[in-house]
């Protein structure tokens, strides 16, 4: 019976120091929208739920360039969404192109 | 080509005349000045998304519409607030003389024509626009909330003149 609880303890030690998705925990982010620019992009991981606030009175959208989200915010609305992918995306406003971001999401 | 260069002259001319004045404009000028230009915008964006087929300028008309008069509407509740009534003056007549002229002018032209002419004409107008808030309206405001609104418009205004720059660069 030790010798089994042991070997059962180093093994949920041993998940929970080498990780793996099933041990990471989501994290939430709010990225603003204010004066016609978005804030911040904070660091991401892979299930991570980003919550879209626009504070401005224009409508924008948050558009990623490879089509994989494309988020409506009409003034002063929030919107949330789980990161799916790992790596790069540049997203920008729809109707303000010269509004633009990146997202760099890690595994 | 050179009736363009005529009213684009004429709106600098227009926005100038505030400049070179010996007083200031007050806020109840400046507010009926900035509320003029964004209507104007707003009768140009209506009458593109009337004559245009081309989806890129219907596209940035409908921004232009709906940006204006989201602010404008920011504008009448600010001065429902402060109670202050916005007051004609020179510089929004002139602004408005010489929108008229330019929307008789895009009325007379079709198709690419047009969306060239409007595209060109949306570069120079917010330029001008911009060019006044910055060096004229903006420094003069005495309220506030007035002057952070201007603010505000300034940098969505900016932003439209890029907007409008890069597709002045793909209407041909």
């Amino acid at each position: 019976m030790r010798p089994l609880l042991r070997i059962l303890t180093a093994l949920v030690f041993a998940g929970l120091v080498l990780g793996g998705p099933a041990s990471a925990v989501a994290a939430n982010h709010d990225i603003i929208i204010a004066q016609m620019q978005f804030g911040a992009v904070p660091p991401l991981h892979v299930g991570d739920v980003i919550t879209w606030r626009n504070d401005d009175i224009f409508r924008h959208s948050v558009t990623a360039r490879d089509k994989s989200f494309d988020i409506d915010l009409p003034p002063k609305a929030q919107k949330s969404m789980t990161v799916k992918q790992a790596g790069k995306v540049d997203f920008y406003c729809r109707f303000h192109p010269m509004m633009t971001g990146t997202l760099d999401v890690q595994p | 080509m050179f009736k363009r260069l005529l009213t684009a002259t004429a709106m600098a001319a227009a926005l100038a005349t505030a400049a070179l004045a010996a007083d200031k404009p007050t806020d109840p000028q400046i507010a009926h000045i900035a509320y003029t230009a964004g209507e104007i915008d707003i009768a140009a964006a209506k009458q593109a998304l009337k004559m245009s087929k081309n989806a890129e300028v219907r596209q940035f008309a409908e921004t232009m519409e709906r940006d204006h008069t989201a602010v404008n509407q920011e504008a009448l509740a600010l001065l429902k607030k402060l109670k202050v009534k916005p007051e004609d003056n020179d510089t929004s007549k002139s602004l408005s003389s010489a929108a008229k002229t330019e929307l008789e002018k895009l009325s007379k032209l079709h198709g690419a024509a047009f969306d060239k002419a409007y595209v060109d004409n949306e570069v120079a107008y917010h330029k001008q626009v911009n060019g006044a808030l910055e060096t004229l309206l903006i420094p003069s405001a005495q309220n506030g909330e007035l002057k952070s609104l201007l603010e505000t418009g300034l940098k969505l205004f900016k932003e439209h003149q890029t907007h409008a720059e890069h597709l002045s660069s793909m209407v041909k």
